[in-house]
């Protein structure tokens, strides 16, 4: 049996090297950047279809993350989709006639939400809504598009189809 | 034929009843506070005894197998070109799984059935009966800080497992393989949310140390006290434990898989 | 201050799977002497320790020791009386992750807030009068059964107790140490005034120091009295126990068919 104050240093030792394992998974492992969420503020934008957008998806202005996505609802008298998002109180002067847009991160990856800044004087505040938006693009829709437009665009299309397939 | 099913009933009452003294151990050693003066000695020896000399085993086990986390998941995400997403399947699939089910299994295994057997034997010398004929509760002296160092040394070794892990996956894709460093930091810390992966992770294991601590306190406080006795329970505890483990895991995860 | 230190009355016992242990048992220990309690193997006589010490219920009947009804106290009374009791155990009980001197100062340490230096000397004490003072430093695993017997007594004696218990303390000991055993025994109850109670099946020791005597055998007292009387007492039971007949009322033979039917019956499966 070892002393007992050897054991009582190993032991917090122990706890020691567990304090900074968490902290490592905290800060290194998660991208949690604080514990404490920073100061911001609040905005809304309706859509006609958010795709797959999820609540915590990121929001990004020219590829920048500046907020998150908090909530997703159902207005019930346009039935637009309602997002809320959380945006950085650092980012204060998007101006009000700015656009959002929901792409996609990659080929297959998630959804977010685009901000287009424009250049109106008078700038977004806590609780105000974005007016100007363009919904997700659903691949369905794409390609039934695609279709009409190969099948509608007919004779144009048959005799620029005759024209490459001659050599 | 009925005396296979009134046998069959015997064993399950039996089993109900050996549930049910479980149940009571766990009852009083919760709940009858111990000296905190007197205690806390006890308690550190308890941790250092499950903790800190499990160490070893669940950091060099750790190591092992972020490495072939990597190893394995590098060669088959190069398959689909996504080898950049290397740093979130190693990190999802140990922080949300790995790290607390297989910390709590070579916990079960080491420290567990030293408990098992610490305490039967214990039981089989009669120490356990000389304490409570000198006036001392020996569920306070010797049952309680085993519980609660059990309890506290595992969401702790969980920790540093993950930590050990995602190391020996970033020695293995970031300096053997090749990959990015800063893309395989930074897709990770994109797709790891520290409260509902890394905190529900923590969750988990402390649910886990508890069964596992007091499946093993109770097999060997309940051993016969013979040394065919004591072994038949230090192997039952290692077996319950990693069944029940394996069990509340899914239960677990199908309870925080709306988070995700 | 009653006379008697522990009076069982009519007390039965049977354990949880329904063997029965005592039935309708009587026994009076007188404060301040020694008494046997005697017996073939597996009658229960380490049950009978247990149910004086608290650790088990009487079905029926009752228990007092020292007056009070042991199996009524709350833990708290319960703790409190035991504090004045002893106990060496078959096996010794010591805690085998402390040396004998720690051993020894466990139960100071638990019940008396005392400095180290009273501790050091209490200890001393104990362990001088069990012989085993130069042995303070070694492990339970170092030291012979009978030594470690010796240091559990040394325990059971730390905080000064009242009553002592002996669990079969002669068992499987070598002669010299059956006698130093012996001589410790008689030695402690007359030096500190204790009541002791032993518990034996080596008639010749035990009667050689107590008091008094009583043999259990099939769940009932077959016999009480003074070990002279008992030496001398006509009932066959006693007479076989305490000469070591090999065959009498407990036969030699277990229960089986007649010998010429199991021959001839032998190889027909």
């Amino acid at each position: 049996m070892l002393p007992q104050r050897l054991i009582e240093t190993l032991v917090g030792l122990f706890l020691l090297f567990a304090i900074v394992s968490l902290t490592v998974l905290a800060f290194k492992v998660s991208g949690l950047t604080s514990l404490f969420p920073s100061d911001s503020y609040t905005i809304s934008a309706a859509f006609d279809d958010i795709g797959g957008l999820k609540v915590r998806s990121p929001v990004k202005i020219g590829g920048v993350q500046i907020g998150e996505v908090t909530g997703v609802s159902l207005d019930p008298v346009t039935f637009k989709a309602v997002v809320s998002m959380r945006i950085e109180s650092g980012v204060k002067d998007i101006s009000d006639d700015s656009s959002a847009s929901i792409l996609t991160a990659g080929l297959l990856g998630d959804n977010y939400v685009a901000i287009a800044p424009m250049y109106s004087n008078t700038y977004l505040k806590n609780g105000d809504q974005l007016q100007f938006t363009h919904s997700a693009m659903v691949l369905e829709k794409l390609i039934g598009q695609f279709i009409y437009k190969m099948g509608g665009g007919d004779d144009a299309g048959q005799s620029k189809g005759e024209k490459n397939a001659n050599p | 034929m009925m005396n296979a099913m009134a046998g069959l009933g015997r064993w399950g009452m039996d089993n109900v009843r050996e549930f049910g003294k479980a149940g009571l151990l766990l009852y009083r050693v919760l709940f009858c506070i111990p000296h905190l003066r007197k205690g806390f000695p006890l308690l550190v020896q308890q941790i250092y005894a499950e903790g800190v000399l499990s160490l070893l085993i669940i950091v060099v086990s750790s190591l092992f197998i972020g490495m072939v986390l990597a190893l394995q998941g590098y060669h088959t995400l190069a398959k689909f070109g996504a080898s950049q997403e290397l740093g979130p399947l190693v990190a999802l699939s140990v922080v949300r799984e790995l790290g607390p089910v297989v910390t709590a299994i070579l916990f079960a295994g080491r420290a567990g059935s030293a408990l098992a057997a610490e305490i039967g034997l214990m039981k089989a010398t009669e120490q356990l009966s000389s304490m409570e004929m000198m006036a001392v509760d020996p569920l306070r002296r010797v049952i309680a800080p085993r519980f609660w160092g059990g309890f506290i040394s595992m969401p702790l070794l969980t920790v540093i497992f993950n930590a050990t892990a995602i190391y020996g996956a970033y020695l293995v894709g970031v300096k053997w393989l090749g990959l990015d460093a800063g893309v395989f930091w930074s897709n990770m810390q994109s797709s790891v949310v520290f409260r509902a992966d890394i905190v529900n992770g923590i969750y988990k294991s402390v649910v886990f140390g508890m069964a596992v601590t007091w499946i093993s306190v109770a097999q060997g406080y309940f051993a016969v006290p013979t040394s065919a006795g004591i072994a038949s329970a230090t192997t039952k505890s290692v077996v319950y434990s990693s069944l029940v483990i394996l069990g509340l895991d899914f239960i677990l995860t199908a309870m925080m898989i709306g988070d995700w | 201050m009653s006379e008697n230190f522990v009076e069982i009355s009519k007390m039965s016992f049977a354990h949880e799977n329904g063997r029965e242990v005592f039935q309708d048992v009587d026994i009076v220990i007188p404060r301040g002497k020694m008494t046997a309690i005697m017996g073939p193997s597996g009658t229960g006589k380490t049950t009978l320790l247990r149910l004086i010490g608290g650790q088990l219920t009487p079905t029926q009947g009752h228990i007092r020791v020292d007056g009070e009804s042991i199996h009524a106290l709350s833990r708290k009374e319960l703790y409190q009386l035991r504090k004045r009791m002893g106990m060496l155990f078959q096996a010794g009980g010591l805690f085998t992750h402390l040396s004998v001197f720690e051993n020894v100062a466990f139960p100071l340490r638990e019940h008396a807030s005392l400095s180290e230096s009273m501790i050091h000397t209490l200890v001393l004490m104990k362990l001088q009068m069990v012989g085993l003072r130069g042995a303070r430093g070694l492990m339970p695993n170092e030291l012979s059964g009978g030594m470690a017997r010796r240091v559990a007594l040394a325990r059971a004696i730390a905080l000064d107790p009242a009553f002592i218990m002996y669990d079969e303390p002669f068992t499987g000991q070598d002669p010299i140490s059956m006698g130093v055993l012996v001589k410790l025994i008689k030695t402690l109850n007359d030096a500190l005034g204790l009541t002791s109670v032993i518990v034996s099946h080596d008639v010749q020791e035990a009667l050689s120091i107590v008091d008094y005597a009583y043999i259990i055998f099939d769940r009932k007292v077959i016999g009480h009295g003074k070990p002279h009387d008992l030496l001398q007492a006509a009932a066959p039971q006693l007479q076989q126990f305490i000469q070591g007949l090999p065959d009498g009322p407990v036969p030699f033979d277990y229960p089986a068919i007649p010998l010429a039917q199991d021959f001839l019956e032998g190889c027909l499966t």
